[in-house]
């Protein structure tokens, strides 16, 4: 086990840096000098060059990717072009937001999807698993910004029910908790459908198995037979999933903010990348994916001590 | 004989509903398991023995669908009772050894997990549970099984799990342990292993058992009565002795001359019974064995033979029985040979 999660953590960490490499060519990559685009038509060659020396373009290309590593890891990720603050403080400041947003709508997407797969896989071909079946594959084919737009419309501006804009006061939990239910709804519902979808499928195959039938054989109760012998294996996949489903909610995120206008990492990048506000950006993306990597280790690492098999093979 | 049966199966019919129709995996059998003896099933892939044992605990597949007939286990109808009644039957009254054992074990939960929660009905703390599943896999030859309970199924090979599968079914102490060919996906070396621990267990425990196998020789040895499936119907039934030394039905006098245990010279080629088993789409007209019998004639494939039972519960579906019966054996006191319809064999 623990050279299994020493495996895992080495391999994050490999992916982070060529994450961080990608990301920093890409700059290159983008046509157009980063100085002059950000500083307009009009700018003297005096202020580019002035800038370019700011965000640190005049270097050799192999010293700033080496400044930039040094500094990722020391938890400098440069400044901000335009208000000179510390990327890594403005990351900071919209990092929780979003990561409740993802949270929330994870998490109820988890609490409703599971169960309702569970149910669906048990009460095979009933009314309720066709239903729920229609139900999936219509909130799994809704795009998660069209769900965002609908739901204000409804909630927030017919019904008012729910406030449209914004995260709610600062310090003021029930007032946050109050601004997140509508996005949260919005990006995890989609989720509902597809974790409904996908543990109906584990479930039912694992339910034929013969390890279940001898669970039967030998009179074990139903409840017990469907939790510990069939859910611990059927929710094995779910698992490996949602690790992976981190990465598509912070996607969705990005929609969910901006139509909420939600402070968070996605509004963040996007109004950044339309200023050219590179460090920014970059930190961000950067967080972003780390986030994403640490996700996807937690969840093989949960694999790991779910599943023996795995533990074993590795 | 029904009264002392812990399992009595009469008349049971079943059907699978299959994409490509319905399959008539059993027909009309009748089976008893008397208390304390050991009955074999024996059969070729497709007659039916598995849907026959996961029947008598009601473990069949949703497909299946059961037309008629009672499964009597302790003297309760089995199909017919509530599932609460039927989960407190499973694993008290009677258990079951499935085939392979690397998949009837739950492969994320170790073994004393598993072992402990069958005992779930016993209001016992949970360590002298484990001390008991401790106790149980000695008994079946799990060297040191007080670490080895903390081991998850993967962990043990084929022929440990199977112990381990045993193990399970004799810790519920139960009236009847079904074993569905237990030693079927295990290689030869742990074959011989685990007929030993049947051997040795046969004489420890004394519940009954159900015993489905291929292994003629195994079912020799270890039963005291058998049943020869064949194609969703019982062809004969009867003592060991009687059915091993006076096989009636043409297709047990062919089973045992295929049995490469028993035969008397060496040959080049296995000898086989020629033929396929019949697709059970369609129910057979006639007797089911008639395509392949060699004795067959031409009442064979109209009307279906009866199981013609003698004074020693002998008895086998074959309209030649009665003449098989008399010409083999002789005149012996208790076979109703001469009360059986009149029979004219043809040959062909």
């Amino acid at each position: 086990m623990l050279y299994y999660s020493l495996q895992r953590v080495a391999l994050a960490v490999a992916i982070c840096m060529v994450a961080m490499t990608i990301l920093f060519s890409l700059v290159y990559v983008i046509p157009g000098d980063p100085a002059s685009l950000a500083l307009g038509p009009r700018a003297t060659a005096e202020m580019k060059e002035a800038l370019r020396v700011r965000m640190g373009l005049d270097q050799p290309l192999a010293m700033q990717l080496y400044n930039f590593f040094a500094n990722a890891v020391t938890g400098n990720l440069g400044y901000d072009v335009w208000t000179r603050r510390p990327v890594t403080t403005i990351i900071m400041e919209a990092l929780p937001y979003t990561l409740a947003l993802a949270g929330a709508g994870l998490g109820w997407a988890i609490l409703i999807g599971i169960p309702l797969g569970c149910y669906s896989a048990i009460n095979r071909n009933s009314l309720m698993d066709k239903i729920t079946g229609i139900i999936s594959v219509g909130t799994i084919s809704m795009p998660s910004f069209l769900v965002a737009v609908y739901c204000l419309l409804l909630f927030a501006v017919h019904l008012k029910w729910f406030p449209a804009i914004g995260a709610g006061e600062r310090g003021d939990l029930a007032d946050q908790l109050w601004h997140l239910v509508l996005p949260a709804f919005a990006i995890g519902l989609g989720w509902v459908g597809y974790l409904a979808r996908l543990v109906r499928a584990s479930m039912l195959e694992v339910l034929g198995e013969s390890h279940v039938r001898t669970a039967r054989a030998f009179g074990l109760p139903e409840a017990m037979v469907i939790r510990r012998y069939a859910l611990r294996l059927a929710i094995l996949p779910t698992v490996t999933l949602l690790g992976i489903a981190v990465g598509g909610l912070l996607s969705g995120a990005v929609f969910a903010e901006l139509v909420f206008n939600r402070p968070g990492i996605g509004l963040l990048v996007y109004n950044e990348a339309a200023r050219r506000n590179y460090p920014t950006v970059m930190g961000t993306v950067l967080v972003t994916v780390g986030v994403f990597v640490i996700c996807q280790l937690v969840a093989d690492l949960l694999v790991a001590l779910l599943d023996p098999r795995v533990r074993r093979s590795l | 004989m029904s009264a002392g049966a812990v399992l009595d199966i009469r008349g049971l019919g079943v059907d699978f509903l299959t994409p490509r129709g319905r399959v008539h995996a059993l027909r009309d059998v009748s089976l008893q398991v008397p208390r304390g003896s050991v009955v074999g099933v024996v059969g070729e892939s497709g007659s039916g023995k598995s849907t026959l044992i996961l029947a008598a605990l009601r473990l069949l597949p949703a497909n299946a669908l059961i037309l008629g007939g009672e499964v009597v286990l302790d003297g309760e109808d089995v199909l017919r009772m509530s599932p609460a009644a039927l989960r407190d039957l499973r694993g008290r009254k009677a258990t079951m050894v499935f085939q392979d054992p690397s998949t009837s074990l739950n492969p994320v939960l170790t073994i004393g997990r598993q072992m402990i929660d069958i005992q779930y009905r016993d209001r016992v703390p949970t360590a002298r549970k484990r001390d008991r599943a401790a106790t149980m896999l000695r008994k079946v030859g799990i060297p040191d099984p007080a670490t080895r309970l903390d081991n998850y199924p993967h962990e043990f090979s084929g022929g440990m799990r199977q112990r381990i599968a045993i193990a399970m079914a004799l810790l519920c102490n139960p009236d009847l342990l079904i074993a569905d060919e237990p030693t079927t996906a295990l290689d030869v070396t742990m074959e011989a292993q685990i007929i030993h621990l049947l051997r040795q267990l046969k004489s420890e425990f004394h519940g009954s058992i159900l015993f489905v196998s291929h292994n003629l020789g195994l079912i020799a040895e270890l039963c005291d009565r058998v049943v020869i499936l064949y194609a969703g119907a019982v062809a004969e039934e009867g003592s060991v002795h009687d059915l091993f030394h006076r096989p009636r039905h043409p297709y047990t006098q062919a089973l045992l001359e295929c049995d490469p245990a028993r035969l008397a010279k060496v040959s080049r080629e296995l000898p086989t019974i020629p033929g396929d088993v019949p697709d059970l789409l369609a129910a057979p007209v006639g007797c089911a064995f008639a395509p392949r019998c060699p004795k067959v004639f031409e009442r064979c494939r109209r009307e279906a033979p009866r199981l013609v039972a003698d004074g020693d519960g002998h008895g086998a579906a074959c309209h030649l029985v009665p003449a098989i019966a008399s010409s083999r054996v002789g005149p012996r006191p208790s076979t109703g040979s001469g009360r059986g319809p009149p029979v004219e064999p043809v040959e062909t």
